[in-house]
């Protein structure tokens, strides 16, 4: 059963807040999961042309995204460990590690995307209209996943950098780091879905 | 409990000053209750704008051939009419109006658990019903692919159908926040001895609802995003040209669209749970079973999704399986009527206002139920499929369901929400021509359906004028209906007598506060009975 307050406006339940996020986290996986099902009733019709498309991405490039954020996942937990501990420059220092990792994925992408978006190899392009159907579903959920994805980088980046202010304020403390949890989680999920995204589509050739 | 009212420090939540003064202290409210009655009013206001958009299309149907408007603009209207009263009025409607305000109370908290979230709740669900009516007045035109924005034609039109998916986006939104809080608050908050089955079946019903907003609007959220990049990019997802697949837009949207059915009748059927044992004054017949076919209808409802698309091209075995689980669905509903019926046998009835509203409810929803395994069985379907039949079936689901559930909830709790008492006189003569329109209006759809008259034609045969006739008649007697109701409730709650704290006799927690209830619900920790509806 809860603990009680006194009042409304000061009322915290960190426990509250935590399964709040597992709540959110789920609207989040049946979000991507809407677009995973999709793509796999397109693969299916289209065999063929996502095997060939997705030989113009780098698995390289996909690669060191994946070693950066999976890197990204084990600091910003070891930010929580070490608050939890009472170790604010630790803590500091693996939100900070973290929102590079974030950075150096995002640039990554930056590059990625450039290097189709020179090629015309992007939705609402030209040349989209006259490749093959399979080719253009593959490039469009292409751009359209990756793109959400990088979207939620962005959202998770800021979430961790309000963590990063408040560490360094005080208002977030060992008896108090429901937000830095919250935060944590999100970033998790972020590179949970990027596991998923990676083999479906990097590695299916 | 003593009566709040001979306490010093005892302030009603509408007196509370809080940080803010005037509009403001309710814009910037993050009390449940006002937050509940902003919801209200809104809704209200919607409401009654889709109402007119009904009436107008009622007018042009009076007569075959074009009556007062262009076809564009009658396709344009029942799409309009369809999202605004989908999206912004039975979607939210009980959930976020009286759950906000009653849940909390009936499980003894002080508020739900986040109230912050929730007064962003209500902004953002402002922001997209704002967007919704801005839709109609673009210049491109309303958007006029009907409430269920079927590809491709909602990814080729030139209407603005960005503007009206975006909106629907913008409320699912709203919809999931609300659903989140909900499920922490039941888990997290309950009173100390309050256990899952010590809690009313209003609250069972909110949290079964709050786990299908959770888990099924992301999807069509989704969906409609891939609609809108599908029209600014042309993304081939769904139209066959480019080597998409329309069926596919339909499956994920009904994946939602139909759990979201649940959405809106499932708090419908907690608040008639309610209101039966009061005005029986007794113990709820099969509390269990009642609690836990919420639960189920909510499983059951993720399955039965294939039954809108019967005849769009669908294997055999996808439509018998389908149809099935759609029969299966019905079971734990008629649970619940069966449960309601024998709750009132043996008991002393009270045929107040409330109890008239959940009567009707019972009788149309039976009637919305049973026309609904018709349409659930494939055979039958294919008849009626996308005719007035349709049209009757889910008006007597959703308006005779879910909207006449709301004026029950009203009729009861209004007492408490404004601590007066409205004229049980003019409730009764309200409510007997809501209920003779709202047949006249929607019975005659059946026949007209089963005879084949489509739905969201503008124009039709000669044979179909009588009944069209009647039904126009009827939607003009509902809408009166609804004026005088809305304008007893109002009078009762500004100017009606003092409501005591209990005027019904209820034995839940809401009735063991004062009316209105004060900020923060208890000034001391509610005792928690085993049973909530014991009456012995």
């Amino acid at each position: 059963m809860s603990e009680k307050h006194n009042h409304v406006e000061e009322h915290r339940d960190d426990e509250a807040s935590k399964l709040g996020m597992w709540l959110f986290i789920f609207t989040e996986l049946l979000l991507f999961g809407g677009l995973f099902i999709v793509y796999s009733i397109f693969r299916h019709e289209y065999y063929q042309a996502f095997r060939e498309s997705s030989l113009e991405l780098s698995v390289t490039i996909g690669a060191i995204n994946t070693i950066a954020l999976l890197f990204s996942s084990m600091t910003v937990a070891m930010a929580l460990t070490a608050m939890q501990k009472n170790d604010k420059k630790t803590a500091l220092i693996m939100i900070g590690i973290t929102l590079l990792m974030a950075l150096v994925f995002l640039v990554n992408k930056y590059f990625e995307w450039g290097h189709k978006i020179e090629h015309g190899l992007y939705p609402g392009s030209a040349l989209m209209p006259l490749l093959d159907r399979g080719h253009l579903l593959y490039f469009s959920l292409y751009f359209f996943m990756t793109g959400l994805h990088a979207f939620h980088i962005i959202v998770g980046m800021v979430l961790l950098f309000i963590c990063l202010f408040k560490v360094k304020n005080g208002s977030i403390h060992p008896e108090k780091y429901a937000l830095l949890e919250n935060g944590a989680l999100y970033w998790h999920l972020v590179d949970l879905i990027w596991i998923f995204l990676f083999p479906l589509m990097y590695l299916i050739s | 409990m003593s009566s709040g009212t001979e306490k010093v420090e005892y302030v009603s939540y509408l007196d509370h000053q809080g940080k803010y003064k005037g509009i403001l202290g309710w814009i910037f409210a993050t009390d449940h209750k006002r937050i509940a009655l902003l919801y209200m009013y809104s809704i209200a206001a919607f409401f009654f704008v889709g109402v007119i958009l009904g009436l107008l299309m009622k007018i042009e149907l009076a007569a075959p051939g074009q009556t007062i408007m262009k076809p564009q603009t009658y396709n344009g209207i029942f799409t309009v009419h369809g999202v605004i009263m989908i999206f912004m009025v039975v979607i939210p409607g009980l959930s976020a109006v009286f759950g906000n305000f009653f849940l909390p109370i009936l499980i003894g908290a002080k508020d739900v658990s986040f109230p912050k979230l929730n007064r962003f709740s209500w902004w953002i669900f402002i922001v997209g019903s704002i967007m919704a009516v801005a839709s109609q007045f673009l210049r491109s035109g309303p958007p006029d692919t009907g409430w269920t924005f079927y590809a491709p034609y909602s990814t080729t039109t030139g209407t603005s159908v960005i503007l009206a998916t975006s909106a629907a986006f913008v409320l699912g939104f709203s919809s999931i926040l609300t659903g989140l809080n909900f499920i922490v608050t039941i888990h997290q908050l309950r009173a100390p001895g309050m256990k899952f089955f010590n809690m009313p079946l209003f609250p069972w019903a909110l949290y079964a609802t709050a786990w299908i907003q959770l888990l099924a609007t992301p999807i069509v959220g989704i969906t409609l995003v891939m609609l809108i990049a599908e029209r600014l990019f042309g993304i081939g997802f769904f139209d066959p040209n480019l080597g998409g697949d329309p069926l596919l837009y339909q499956h994920l949207f009904w994946i939602y669209s139909h759990p979201a059915v649940y959405v809106m009748i499932l708090p419908a059927m907690g608040v008639i749970s309610e209101i039966i044992p009061t005005f029986t004054q007794r113990k709820i017949y099969g509390y269990k079973a009642i609690a836990l076919s919420s639960l189920a209808i909510a499983g059951v409802g993720f399955l039965v999704w294939g039954h809108h698309m019967y005849t769009s091209g669908m294997s055999e075995q996808a439509r018998w399986f389908f149809s099935l689980l759609t029969f299966v669905v019905a079971v734990p509903s008629a649970i619940k009527v069966f449960n309601w019926l024998a709750t009132m046998y043996k008991g002393s009835i009270d045929l107040k206002p409330p109890f008239l509203y959940a009567l009707s409810f019972i009788f149309l929803f039976i009637i919305g139920g049973t026309t609904g395994l018709l349409l659930g069985s494939v055979a039958t379907n294919i008849q009626v499929h996308d005719t007035a039949f349709v049209v009757a079936h889910f008006h007597y689901i959703i308006f005779g369901g879910m909207g006449f559930a709301f004026f029950a909830a009203i009729h009861y709790w209004s007492p408490k929400i404004y601590g007066r008492m409205y004229d049980f006189k003019r409730a009764n003569i309200a409510w007997g021509i809501i209920f003779v329109g709202f047949n006249m209006l929607y019975f005659p759809q059946f026949i007209l359906g089963f005879q084949g008259m489509p739905r969201r034609y503008f124009d039709y045969l000669p044979q179909f004028q009588g009944g069209q006739l009647v039904s126009s008649i009827g939607g003009f007697i509902l809408a009166t209906g609804l004026f005088l109701m809305v304008r007893n409730l109002v009078l009762g709650a500004r100017k009606g007598e003092i409501a005591p704290a209990n005027p019904w006799n209820g034995s839940t927690l809401e009735w063991q506060i004062p009316s209105p209830p004060s900020l923060e619900n208890f000034d001391e920790e509610p005792v928690i009975k085993q049973n909530p509806y014991d009456y012995e």
